[in-house]
This record gives C-alpha cells, structure tokens and sequence, in this order.
C-alpha cells in the first residue's frame, strides 16, 4: 500500500504529547520495567531538592540534576515509542475510516415505504437500498440484486467488482461506491463494531491485549528486572563493609542501567508495529494473538482456483484427428465455441486469435455462418452451433462425443483416445470437437499456473510451512498441478468437509493450520484454523468465522501474514538479547566507578578508561536513554525475516543483536565519555 | 610438557571415558531393559519394595512424585537431627565424643539431606561412629534422590504426552542399589588398600620419632570417603577433608577421588542421550559444560602454578603457589581439584581454598554461582535444564517462533518458574551475603547468634574477608559444602542462615524443573519442520552458554568485584 516515512511531522507531534500524556504511574504500572524507571526518576527528583536544601553527601546539583532530567528522558523515550506506533497506526486507520464518512442512507421500513437516514442511524438487521452512484453506508450483505462495486476507497483497486445477493459474494463495505444496477442490503454489525472500528480499537491500543508470547516476555523481563533490585539492594551492605559509600544517584543509575529498558521501552510499540504492518498490507486483524499465531503455522490450505491458478482453465493447444486438416480443425474449434459465453469457450477463440496470421481465420465471416447455438445442457454434455448449411458442429467431453460419433456410425479415431489420455495425465482437460458426428480432434485446456508461485512455496518450505492445494479437480490433475506448481500436498475432488477434516487431522498432531476461504461453507472451516483469513468480497459468514480479513482479496496474503508474524517475535527476541548484552559494558562503566575511591585496586576493571566517576556513570545513563530512540525505526519496522532455517537465523541475530549488543555501548559509553569527561 | 599438567589430563579424559559406557547403563536401568546386574540386585531390590509396601510399577504424575520426594527427605532430616542430637550417649562411640548443639545438629543434618555437607564440626571430634553412619546413609539417599528426580524429567522429556512419569521410590532404591552401592563399593575397596583405615575401633596411638605420644583419630573412612564422592556430597569423615593424609593418603587415591567425584555428573548427561534416544542433544550439553569447565579450570591452574607475587617479591623460588596445598598433590592438581569439586557441588577439598590465589578463588566462587557445569549427582542437569527452558525461550522469540522444546511449548508458566528458579540463586547468595556483610559493616554486637562482635567470625579483613562470606553461602546455595575456611562458621549466625539458605537452594530448583517437566509433559506434542529451532546444534548450544554466562556475570559482577577481584587488581 501506500508507503509512508517512518516519522511525520504531525505524528511525531501528537506522540511527543502522547509522551507526557503516558506518564500517569496507573498507565506505566502495566509495563513492569518502565515503572520501575519512573520510581527510581521520582527518587531522583527528591534527591534533587534535598540537595538544595543543602544536603552535601550527594555530590552537586548539577550533576544529580543531569542524572534527573537524563532518566526523565529515558520514560519519555520509551513512551514515545508507544506512542509514535499508536499515531501511525492511527493514521492508518483513520484513512480508513474517512471512507465511513457520514452519508445519507435510504432504508426501508418495514412497511416498505423508504426513508432518508444518516448512515449512523442504522442499526443491525435494518435494510437499505443502494443505486449507482451510491456510497455504500455500512458494512452488510446484500438480499437483492446484482451490482458493480468499486472497492477503490478500501483496496486501492481501481477495476470494479460484482457483488450479488446469495453465492459467496455477497458482503459489501461500507464508503465503497456502487457503479450499476440497486441491490438491497441488510446492515450487518452494529455501529462502531464493524471489521474495522474494531482494528481501529486495537491499533490505538484502546482494547489491546497482550498476547501470550509478550505475556511470557514480560514476566522475563520482570525477572531480569527483580534480579537486579537484588544485586543493587545488597550493594549497599557491601559498600558499607568496603567503606566505599554509594550515592543515590549512582544506585538509581546503576538500576536503571541494568534493567531491560530498551526492551521494556519498545515492547509495546514492536506489538502495535506489527498489526500496522498488517493493516499496511490490506489485512485487518482482529487480534494481536493472530498475528502471532500466523508466525507459528506448520500448514497452509490454499484454493486452486484464483491462488494458484490464474482464475480458469484456458486452452492451449489444438490436436487434429487423423486426415484432418489443422485448419478446418480449427476453424470447426472457433465454431463451436462463438457462442459459448464460458471461460473455457473464450479462451479457445483467443487462442485461435493467438494464431490468426498462421491460420487466417475471420471470426465475423464465421459468425455469420451461424443459424442456431445449441447450450451446453446437463444431458448431452455438448455445446455446439449449427450453421446455415445444416453442419452440426459440438465440443464436449470424450465420452460424450465418443457416444455421438458411435451414433452417427463413426469411430473414435485411437489416436485421439490417446491424446485424450495424455492430456488428461498432463493435468488438462481435454475437449473433443465433433463435426456432423465425426470426430475432428481434441483441444486441450490447461491451468495457467501463477508466475513466481513456485518460488514463494519454495520459501514457504523454507520457513518450515507446508502447503496444501485444495481443488475440484480430479485426483490425477490435481497431482499434476500441484507438482508444477510446487506444492507439498493436495485435496483432489473436495468437498467443504474435506478441507475441515484435513485441518482436524493436521491440528490433531499438533500443528497449526492457516486457511483462506470466502464462501459461507468455508465458514466452519475457517473457524477450525488456527488462522483463517477470510476475503473480505467472502460471505459475512465467512467473514465472523475468520480471524482476518483480507481487503484486497488476495489469496497468496497468507505469505506476507505468515512474515508479519515471524518479524513480530524476532523483533521481540532480539532487541532483548540486545538489551540484556547491553549490561555486559554497563557494569564496566559502573561498577569501577562506585568504588574506585574506596578501592583504588578496581581501577583494573575500569577497561573503557572512562575519564571519572560521574562522567562514567553519567555516560552510562545517557546511552542507556538514547538506544530507546536509535532502535524505534526497527522496533517499528521489524527485524527482516530471510528464510533460511531456524539455526541459521538464530546465528545470524545472535551474532549482530548479541555479539553487536555487547560491543556497540562500549563504543557508544566511550564516545559520549569523551564528551561528558569535559565537564564532570 | 610439565608432568603435573599432563597428570591432569588422564584424570579428566578417564572420567569422561567411563562415563559414557556408565551413562549407556543408567539410561538402561532406568528404561527398565536388562543389565548385567539384574540376577545380584533384582532380589534385593523386590526384598526392599516387599518390606517397605511399595509397588514399584505404580505410576506417579510430577505431583505425586514430589510429594514423595519431598516427604521422604523430610523424614530423613528428623531421623538425622535426633541421633547427631544425642549420638554422645547413643552405641558406636569409641571416643566418648559428645552431642551437637541443635543449631549444629540442625545445620549438618539438613547439610547432609540437601547433599551439600557444609561441615562446620570436624569429624575427629564432633561425630560419634553411629553419626558418621547416619550421615553416610544421607550421602547415599541425597545422591539418589538427585538422581531419582532426574530421571523423573528425563522420562517427562521422553514421552510424546503423558502424566505417567515413573515411581520415585522404585527410581531411589534403583540409584542406591544398581549406581551407588557397586561403585562405591569398589573405590572403598581400593581407598582401603591404599591406606585409608575402615574399622569401628576408637583412635590409635603412636609413638612419634620425639619419643611423644600422638593419638591417631580413625574410623570406617574408605567407606566414608567412596560414597562422599561419588554421590557428589564432600562431607569429609576428617576435619582436613581430603587433605587429610588417612582420607586422602597419596596421588593415586587422589585420581581415584577425582574420578569418582566427576563420574555420575558426567554420566548423567550421557544417560540423558541414551535414554531419550537424543545422543546429539547429550553431547551439546557436555560440550556446553565442558566449555564452561575448561574456562574455569585454565585459569585457576595458570595462576596456581604462577606462584604466589607477595612470595616472588621476597624474591623466592616457588613451585606454585604452596601455601595450603599438600605436597603429595602439588599446585596444579590441587587447582584442578579446586575447581572440579565447585562445579560438580561435591566440595570435598584436597587444599585450603582459602589460600589459593585471588584468580582461582575468583573461579571457584564463579563455578558455584554458575552450578550448571556438570552440577551434583542429577540435580546437575536439573539446574541447566533451567537454563534450556530460558534459551529455548529467547532463541524461539528469535527465529520467529513460538518457543518450543522437544516438541513441547514454552509458555507464560513455564517461563515464570523457569525465572523465578533462575532469580532464586541469586537471591540466596546475595541476600545471605548482606546481611553478614551489613553485620560485619556496622561490627554489631551478635548477642545469641555469635559470642562477640561480628567481624569476629572474619579471619581476614578486607576484600578477602568478604570473599569469605561470599564463599559460605554460595556454598551453601550451591549445595557445594565447601569452605573458604578461615571464617569461624560454628555458632549460631551461620548454622542456622546457612541451613536456611542449603535447605531452599535445594529443594526449590529441584521442585522447579520437575514442575516445569511436568507440566510440559502433558502438553501436546508438536512435530518438528523446518522452521523448528534444533536444540542439539551448536549454535543453540552457544545460545545456552550465553545465557548461563550473562545471568551469572550480570548477578555477581559486583560481589566478585568487591570480593576476590578488588584483591586480584590489588
């Protein structure tokens, strides 16, 4: 979708007040990590004041003053980073939402008179009409009629759609435009409970939940946390038996240092970021848990038709019978298919057109010829013209035209047969075409795989995810197909039924199981997977039974969702193996400067050279607060996901977040010691 | 090469040699599949379970194990406390020895149930013969019961899901009677040969070269001294511990003490491999431990043999340092030994940790705080399996997926005990420090707890006093047991802080991973693809190592630089 700076002007605003906004100790106490700053910062806020009162066992007042403000700093970074993740989220959302303008809504009474409404009047169960040239007012799913859609303002899609009553697309969205026709729709979800009023809640962090994975973290970091209130706590009657008193400023900075503040700061906002990117990719999720779970999926129905396959069948190869000629073949072929109005049909005159200057076919001159079309029906299982001559030309299935030209006393030439079969076992489907009861030869219709499908199972593979074609077809096309297109494993001939037993068996040993589906008998389905993702062009049913909703229709989404989860915990891992490495160089820094006036000996362990005491400490401090902000850009965007095996990764960030979150703050403690040594 | 480093080296490859075809028969042992063993201890075994009413093949979930555990050991530590409280005037007393205080009584019998055997008596004087048994049946069961409660997780990590984690009494018996009593039996055998004396008579007298008289004290030390280390207890039968020329008497029995000491905790990763069928995962963990050993070790025997500086400024020639040491040892074995008892808890001592130089009092203070390098009889693995627990977590955030273990997920509960077992350590050492240091800051008068004024019990003032606290109760948190010595350890103060601190250090992290097993157990069982963390790679071994390495350095950093480093640097 539209991409967008990390950072905009009107954003940052609204987060900087959000920053002071969020420092209310009822909102802080849920993370456990940045409350402990805010009490230490109020300490230090004392401390300050007794030191103007004339307290001289604390040092300057400048230099607690600094250690205030630098803490004070730390809170709002890591407030800031909630809130700039909420605000664009937030604007995310509210472009969305000015879709759902206000407008006028024509509903009908129960007497069946209409009436004007403003759209927020209506209520579930009520019914509306919609015209071309209408904005759609709510989200609902249409009773009556027919109707071109433009799905512009949700999707970005400008080609319109159709949306009828009855089938599986029958749900529309509110702000969308019908172009044609009027339909009737009955409103589906009370106001401000639709889809997306409820994305806009959880992305502003309103109803957010945590998800089981940052609980867990949380109460990781809550140990860590504890851990060093021990080591600080009992510092003190240690210093006091080494006679090296400690100041409160130095314990404050100390504790703050140690503790995972750069984790604890960026939590929420890694969580927030990732249902953004989520939105940003047209997916609305209706909880944070979902997106989660789409990083842990083992397996992953996708439908033949429209994912793998691009939509229908298509012809693609025109096979003479013995001692016919190619071009009266053809030319029979065009025939018999001019009026047939399916894909299949069309795409056989495409591909004649495909051939035109070879063949020279005129398709009006042919036309013309054409007395009578004969549909295709359930008992001859033929379609066919015949022309003003009287030749009766057919095309249908082998056994069908083989009962025609045994009828008329020809036989089905062998030859033929075998084609048939070839091309059956190759994954087509092949059409014989009859003429006047004699078999002219066979076309052969393929699916056209998608470009670059193969590639994107391959790194489905990769990431440890199995995929499962579900198709129609019968068993030997389907095993074709999902060989050329690279899939694990396919569901031939399905039924809705099937695709739930497969999910039950697969989630009976234990794996988690995605799928995407529109149709209201994919509803069941859908609410079996651990993560089902329904179109939002789906049935409302489809659409409650999932736990996503895909604007753009898009069935190959399921990828990108499986991404945004796997970067979501990465992102979570990885900055706390940053932030804890981080501590390794911050007791270098520290630790010598609390005692080296009482033992002179630890100037040993001082291996930074840090020019003093204060300036140590205080260098500590200043890196501990300016990580938070260097790190939002990747806590909002996320740690890059590369397919490359589970050991291969682990190594990849243990080496830059853990071996790097070691180095780098004995870098930066160093060089902004260089600049604090000046003053302290 | 130097001859004393390469008598380390067959001492340290022997142990690992044996312990892999000892680790194929435990895991045998406790799978139930036939041994050599079978026709000598079925008998007795069934005989055990036939008098005592239990069914061996009665199936307990990780509650009911506990229970038992915890029970069993609760009636053992009243059985222990009530002879030590009265042995003097209880049979076996040759030597008229007489009764412990109860602060004493209450500090060694719950030292001697957790496996730590933290001495604050010396055994010539403060033991009957019917006490020295008493605690000899302790090494026994505290060992078993380190082992018992592994094989509970083992069992837990092997089947797909399930409650039915095995008998914890079949298990204890099994310990004692297949594992402890043959091997022990043989080292008594031998210790007994080389001169370590085994008779219930009271003390000898001999008639020195002077012309005095000197009583010699004795007792069934050979036996004494088999299971102390083989069951990774260290409470010696002498004072002197395994310094004392009668418990330790010369260079061989010394290797046979080592070999013994670091057989089971070495054995019981193996048995981990063989018995769930993992042997790759088993010898990551041995590599990780290994590893962690060997940094540990490398240093402490570098410094020991480096000699004493104070000595090297009188301008003195030096083998080693030898202050404390027993010449029949020598410096770098002794530093060897220094560190092999610390990271398996057996703490047995062949030289004063106290007088070893700052770098390797420096490790051996390291190598308790860590515990997981090995570790005691089974509890070894239990304490790193904590640490799994904690790396499966953050690696499985780091790949981009829900943490999972052996097919099992790790979750909010699991993470929770997994930290609080992890903080507990901690806690223990730094909180028992502090509060002797707070004592010893303010030099308080100690009333009841202490005759005289708090820096009374301290030895030397200083870094190195502190380092002396430090060292007591990360022994005592460690279930190590061994001393820095030069604190004065047997009065109120420190019998009853440090029994406080042996008896949580013990039973809470073995409670913690067998909760954690369970629990994990009855979860559903996941199948491995390819976007499964591997836990037996080296990678993931590196991620463990980690972890173990920051949480102790991130824990101890300070109290090691207040303590043994400000001397090192000083």
């Amino acid at each position: 979708m539209k991409s967008q700076s990390l950072f905009q002007q009107d954003q940052v605003f609204s987060a900087l007040k959000q920053s002071f906004v969020k420092l209310n100790p009822k909102l802080m106490i849920k993370n456990p990590v940045m409350f402990c700053v805010e009490i230490g910062t109020l300490i230090m806020l004392v401390v300050c004041v007794s030191v103007l009162m004339g307290n001289t066992t604390e040092g300057s007042f400048a230099y607690n003053f600094i250690i205030f403000l630098i803490l004070f700093a730390t809170l709002l970074f890591g407030n800031f980073a909630e809130a700039i993740a909420e605000a664009r989220g937030k604007a995310q959302a509210d472009s969305l939402r000015k879709t759902r303008e206000e407008t006028s809504a024509r509903q009908i009474l129960e007497n069946g008179t209409l009436r004007e409404v403003k759209s927020s009047e209506l209520k579930k169960g009520d019914k509306f009409v919609c015209e071309n040239g209408d904005t759609i007012p709510m989200d609902g799913e249409i009773i009556e009629g027919i109707a071109t859609i433009d799905e512009s303002a949700i999707t970005g899609e400008s080609a319109p759609v159709i949306r009828e009553a009855g089938g599986d697309k029958s749900s529309v969205t509110g702000g969308t435009k019908v172009l044609s026709d009027k339909i009737v729709v009955q409103v589906t979800s009370e106001p401000g409970e639709s889809f997306l009023d409820k994305m806009i809640a959880l992305v502003e962090g309103a109803s957010r939940q945590k998800t089981p994975n940052e609980i867990a973290l949380t109460i990781l970091l809550a140990a860590f946390t504890l851990i060093f209130i021990i080591v600080c706590v009992t510092l003190k009657p240690f210093a006091d038996y080494a006679n090296a008193p400690i100041t409160i400023a130095a314990f404050i900075s100390l504790f703050v240092c140690l503790i995972p503040t750069t984790i604890g700061g960026l939590l929420s906002a890694i969580g927030i970021a990732g249902m953004d990117r989520a939105l940003r990719a047209n997916v609305i999720t209706k909880s944070g848990k979902a997106v989660e779970t789409a990083g842990d999926i083992d397996v992953l129905l996708l439908d033949k038709t429209g994912t793998i396959t691009i939509g229908n069948r298509k012809a693609t190869n025109f096979y003479p019978a013995p001692g016919v000629n190619f071009h009266d073949f053809v030319e029979a072929a065009v025939l018999s298919s001019l009026a047939d109005e399916t894909p299949e049909g069309k795409s056989i005159i495409e591909l004649s057109n495909q051939m035109h200057s070879d063949i020279g076919l005129d398709i009006s001159l042919l036309t013309s010829h054409i007395s009578q079309t004969i549909k295709f029906t359930a008992e001859t299982r033929t379609s066919g013209v015949i022309l003003k001559d009287g030749t009766d030309i057919r095309k249908g299935a082998q056994d069908a035209a083989r009962r025609i030209a045994e009828n008329a006393g020809n036989a089905f030439p062998p030859e033929t047969s075998d084609k048939v079969t070839e091309i059956s076992s190759n994954g087509g489907t092949p059409l014989v075409v009859i003429k006047n009861g004699k078999v002219q030869g066979v076309i052969e219709l393929q699916d056209i795989i998608k470009t670059g499908m193969k590639e994107r199972f391959d790194r489905l593979r990769k990431m440890g995810v199995k995929t499962v074609m579900v198709t129609g077809d019968n068993p030997l096309t389907a095993k074709f197909i999902a060989e050329k297109a690279g899939v694990d494993d396919f569901i031939a001939e399905a039924k809705p039924e099937d695709k739930m037993n497969y999910i039950k068996a697969e989630q009976q040993q234990g794996k988690l199981v995605a799928m995407m589906g529109d149709g209201t008998n994919d509803a069941p389905a859908l609410a079996q997977a651990d993560v089902g993702v329904a179109m939002n062009s789906g049935t409302q049913a489809a659409k409650e039974a999932g736990n996503m909703v895909d604007l753009d229709n898009d069935p190959t989404k399921l990828i990108e969702i499986v991404e945004i989860g796997k970067q979501l915990l990465m992102t979570r891992g990885t900055l706390t193996t940053f932030s804890i490495a981080n501590d390794v160089a911050k007791y270098f820094a520290i630790v010598p400067a609390l005692f080296i006036t009482a033992i002179p000996a630890l100037q040993g362990l001082n291996i930074m050279r840090l020019h003093s005491p204060e300036s140590a400490i205080l260098s500590a401090v200043i890196f501990n607060a300016i990580i938070i902000p260097l790190l939002i850009p990747l806590a909002l965007r996320g740690v890059a996901y590369k397919p490359i095996g589970a050991s291969a990764i682990l190594q990849r960030n243990l080496l830059i977040y853990g071996l790097g979150g070691i180095i780098v703050p004995f870098i930066g403690i160093k060089l902004i010691d260089l600049a604090v040594g000046t003053f302290f | 090469m130097n001859t004393e480093i390469t008598g380390i080296i067959p001492v340290f490859g022997l142990s690992i040699l044996a312990a892999i075809p000892f680790g194929r028969f435990i895991a045998r042992t406790f799978l139930g599949m036939k041994t050599f063993l079978d026709p000598v201890f079925k008998p007795i075994e069934n005989l055990i379970f036939k008098i005592s009413g239990i069914d061996p093949d009665c199936e307990m979930n990780w509650k009911q194990y506990l229970k038992a555990m915890l029970g069993v050991n609760l009636l053992w530590f009243v059985l222990c406390f009530f002879v030590l409280l009265t042995q003097g005037s209880l049979p076996l007393n040759p030597d008229a020895n007489p009764s412990m205080t109860p602060d004493l009584a209450f500090n060694t019998a719950i030292s001697f149930v957790v496996n730590c055997d933290l001495q604050h008596y010396s055994g010539e004087s403060g033991l009957s013969y019917l006490g020295q048994l008493m605690l000899m049946f302790l090494q026994f069961v505290s060992a078993a019961t380190g082992i018992a409660s592994a094989i509970m997780v083992f069992r837990a990590m092997k089947d797909k899901t399930t409650d039915k984690l095995g008998n914890f009494f079949s298990n204890l018996v099994k310990s004692c009677t297949r594992i402890l009593l043959p091997v022990s039996l043989i080292v008594a055998l031998v210790l007994a040969f080389q001169g370590t004396p085994m008779t219930f008579e009271g003390k000898d007298k001999i008639i020195t070269l002077q012309g005095d008289e000197v009583e010699v004290s004795r007792g069934p030390a050979a036996a004494f001294v088999a299971i102390k280390h083989l069951g990774t207890n260290g409470g010696g039968f002498f004072g002197a511990n395994s310094a004392h020329p009668l418990e330790n008497p010369n260079y061989f029995t010394n290797a046979v003490e080592l070999w013994t000491q670091l057989l089971i905790p070495f054995a019981m990763i193996f048995a981990l491999g063989f018995y769930l069928n993992r042997k790759k995962l088993a010898y990551v963990i041995f590599g990780v431990m290994t590893v962690g050993f060997l940094l540990l070790v490398i240093p402490t025997v570098v410094s020991e043999m480096g000699g004493n500086p104070a000595i090297e400024k009188m301008g003195i020639a030096q083998a080693g340092a030898m202050e404390g040491k027993e010449v029949r040892f020598g410096a770098p074995m002794t530093a060897f030994w220094s560190i092999a008892t610390t990271v398996i808890s057996t703490g047995s001592v062949n030289g004063m940790h106290d007088s070893t130089m700052a770098m390797s009092g420096n490790m051996q203070l390291l190598a308790m705080m860590v515990n997981c390098f090995y570790g005691g009889c089974g509890v070894g693995f239990l304490n790193f399996y904590i640490f799994i627990i904690l790396a499966v977590f953050i690696s499985g955030l780091m790949v981009g997926r829900t943490p999972e273990f052996l097919g099992k997920k790790i979750e909010a509960r699991e993470v929770k005990i997994a930290a609080f077992i992890a903080i507990l350590h901690p806690l223990l050492i730094l909180s028992g420090t502090a509060l002797a240091a707070y004592c010893a800051a303010g030099d308080y008068e100690m009333g009841w707890w202490f005759s005289g004024k708090a820096t009374g019990w301290l030895n030397n003032p200083g870094s190195h006093g502190f380092s002396e606290m430090l060292y007591e109760y990360t022994s005592s948190a460690a279930n190590n047991g061994s001393g820095f010595e030069g604190l004065g350890d047997n009065n109120p103060f420190w019998n009853i802080t440090t029994g406080v601190v042996l008896l949580l250090a013990r039973f809470i992290p073995i409670i913690g991973p067998m909760a954690i097993a369970g629990l994990l157990a009855s979860k559903k069982f996941i199948p491995e693809s390819a976007g499964t963390l591997k836990t037996d790679t080296t990678i993931f071994g590196v991620m463990t190592f980690a972890v173990i390495a920051i949480i102790a350095a991130l824990s101890f950093f300070p109290a090691l630089a207040l303590g043994p480093l400000a001397e090192y640097f000083g």
